[in-house]
This record gives C-alpha cells, structure tokens and sequence, in this order.
C-alpha cells in the first residue's frame, strides 16, 4: 500500500530505444521506460514501455490506476497493451498524454493497440478506460499534483512535475534541451524543461549519449549525460538519475562512466545511473 | 517568470543559426529576442539590451514608404502577423541609425505551437530585392 505521506518511486524501465536481455545488462536492466510512483493507495504509472509487465499494484483493491505518458515513441508504449490491468473489468484506467494537432489519443494508440501490431481491440478491453489529453496542464490524482509541460524531442512530448505534501518528483526520460547552435542556454527562461525540474528532489532524466556520442546524434531528442548533469546542477535538483540507456550500453560500461564522470565533474551535484528494481522513498528525510 | 514555450526556444536556437536578422516577440509584439544580425539595425545587441517592450523597440525604425510617408502600424508585416496570426510580408523603408533611408524586405509569420495555440510571432529582415 505504500507508507502515508512518503511517495514511493520504483523504477521498472531504464532502457531507451528498445528493450534488451542478457548477462551484460543484468544490472540496469534492459526494459524500456516505465516508472510507479506509490502513496496512500494510488498510483502513477509513468510510461508504457516494456517495464511495465514488472509492474503489481501495491494492493490488488486499488480501483484507479493512472498511466502518464510522456510521448507516444515505441520504447514508452510497447508494454502498454500486456498491462493486467487493461483486461480486469474492475479496474478504472486512465491514460493521460500529450493531445496533437492532428488526431485525438485514443486514435493514435490504436494504431498500436490494433491488427495486425495488437490482436485485441481497445473497445474490446474490459476495463473502463479513460482518455486525457494534455499539454501545458495542472492536475490532481489523490494525493498527488501533477504539472505538465513540452519539452523538446520530436513530436509531442511532455515532462512530468509531480509533487506531494513532501517533496518533489519529476520525470523527463526523453530530452535533448542543447538543441541548437547554443547549446543548453543556462537561462532559466530559455530553457527547455526548467519549471519542471527546479528544485526538484529527484529528477529522472535522458542521459543516453556521452558528450561525444551527442555531437553525432543532435537532433535525435536526447541528452548527453553532461548535459542532464549541468541542466540539474543549474535548475537545484538535489538528486538526478541518468535514464534511457543506450540499448548497446553494457553494465560495465555504465558503471565505467559513472566513475568517468564523477572524477571529470568534481564532487558536484548527486547522480547516478537509474537501475531496474531501485526503489526511492521520497520525504522520508525532506 | 516561467520558462518559455518550447516552440519558441527553438526557434531562438534556429534564429542564432541564420546569418540573416531575425526578431522574436512575444503575442503582445514585445520583443523577447534577436540574434546577432539584428545588431546593426538596433544599434545594440541582446546581451546588452534584453528584451524590450513593444513602445520601445518599435519606435526605433520610423518606417515610410519610397516618397518618405510614413506607413502607419497597422500595415507593417509584424503588426498585422501579432493580430491576424498569419504571415506577411512588406517591402518598405526604414530610417537606419545613421539617418539614412534604406529600403528592406520584412517576413513574418506566427508561431503556432503544438496545441493549435498562438504563442508569439517571428520577423525576419532581407535587404531589398523588391522580393
């Protein structure tokens, strides 16, 4: 059921692009985007990507459950049509995400949720599905209040400032805020994803590309890991984890730059790699 | 203040690409941004100035037509673009820093973001060629 007044995020997909097994990313994990947060018997469910099957309800009585996703990309939605609880007719599922100029939510996820990708139907889903779509918003769910915003990837696409009575979550897995021939514009202004994330206790944000690596992937909607490191250290994030590893990126890799990052960047803000099965207790110690 | 809508930040990143004087204003027409081109028709530069309301930067240019008449706001490109929300485009004169005259070409069009929401609008200058 979660502890009252602490909001659990567990996190249950890391991967970026699209979901990978093996002994060599056993650590991080190799499921794509997915991400709960718990308080007080509800739930968030922060993108559909293949981490969604780990997903269990923190009790089998909940009701309502709440999908936010923060784009329609493959890697945050594929999981979506083997969620238990789309086909249990007690359940109460709402699925927020960002609205289009061109086609309605409902429309654009049946292209997935459809022959021949999908077998079922979503008129044929027993549960009572509901539709959100939206954009610069302010909403509530339980205990939790939920900002939105654009940020910059290709197509529409939001990040997610979810705050309870004790602290601060929010959630940007799919970034690239140095598009441009300046780069990350440290202008809180100008800056894509700042309200979402200032003073944010825990931010969860793209870090897929190395500095390096990012010089030939401008424009692809990601982030270096300096980047997201700098963008957290200026915004006053107090703890950042690097997500969407690169699908080619072995544990020994991640860890490797890690510790590369640590030494090249001083003892500055916290950050570490976001790993399956981690689990944070947000407000326990705010 | 809150950060500015991502449609709008990118197209400061595309006009900080182009070699070509390009203005950002905001749905009042109050200028939130030029780049570096821009510089030589303000006589300052975004880093000095910042943005400027619209009663400040607008009476920097004294537009008129070839017999020297002034064209009144309501026909200049911007003007019409901030009201309209659709683009125009105008060959006129502009009283340059200096005093002189000089004939330019003004394009602008609406920034419409994602949602079908008018969020500002962009102005780009050329010199002349009667396009």
């Amino acid at each position: 059921m979660g502890i009252k007044g602490l909001m659990k995020i567990s996190i249950k997909g890391v991967r970026g692009s699209i979901p990978i097994s093996g002994p060599e990313t056993s650590l991080y994990g190799g499921n794509t985007s997915c991400v709960t947060v718990v308080e007080d018997g509800w739930i968030l469910v922060l993108d559909g990507g293949t981490g969604i099957q780990r997903v269990t309800l923190p009790d089998s009585s909940i009701k309502r459950i709440d999908i936010l996703l923060t784009h329609l990309h493959f890697d945050h939605l594929q999981g979506l049509g083997f969620f238990a609880p789309l086909f249990d007719p007690s359940k109460e599922v709402h699925i927020w995400a960002p609205a289009s100029a061109t086609q309605d939510l409902r429309t654009r996820i049946s292209r997935y949720l459809s022959p021949p990708l999908f077998p079922v139907l979503i008129r044929d889903l027993p549960c009572q599905l509901s539709w959100h779509e939206i954009s610069r918003s302010y909403f509530e769910i339980g205990p939790f209040n939920i900002t939105s915003r654009s940020v910059i990837h290709p197509g529409p696409t939001l990040g997610y400032r979810i705050r309870h009575k004790k602290a601060v979550f929010t959630y940007i897995p799919d970034h690239e805020p140095a598009l441009g021939p300046s780069g990350l514009l440290l202008d809180k202004k100008w800056l894509s994803g700042f309200d979402l994330i200032s003073d944010a206790d825990v931010l969860i944000h793209d870090g897929q590309y190395t500095a390096t690596e990012y010089q030939e992937k401008i424009g692809w909607g990601h982030s270096s890991m300096e980047d997201a490191i700098k963008l957290a250290e200026f915004a006053g994030v107090k703890r950042l984890l690097l997500t969407h590893h690169d699908p080619a990126r072995t544990d020994s890799e991640l860890t490797e730059l890690h510790e590369k990052l640590i030494h090249s960047l001083g003892n500055g803000m916290e950050f570490e790699f976001a790993k399956e099965g981690m689990e944070i207790d947000l407000g326990r110690d705010i | 203040m809150a950060s500015y809508e991502i449609e709008i930040i990118l197209n400061r990143q595309l006009a900080d690409c182009l070699s070509i004087p390009v203005f950002i204003t905001d749905t009042k027409g109050n200028l939130i941004f030029y780049n570096e081109p821009t510089n030589k028709i303000l006589g300052t530069s975004f880093e000095e100035s910042g943005e400027m309301k619209v009663e400040e930067w607008s009476t920097m240019f004294k537009p008129h037509d070839g017999e020297g008449n002034p064209v009144p706001p309501e026909e200049l490109p911007l003007v019409k673009t901030l009201n309209e929300q659709l683009p125009y485009h105008k060959t006129f004169w502009i009283e340059s820093l200096r005093g002189v005259s000089e004939k330019i070409s003004l394009t602008s069009y609406p920034i419409i973001g994602q949602t079908g929401k008018f969020l500002g609008a962009v102005a780009i200058f050329w010199e002349s060629k009667d396009l």
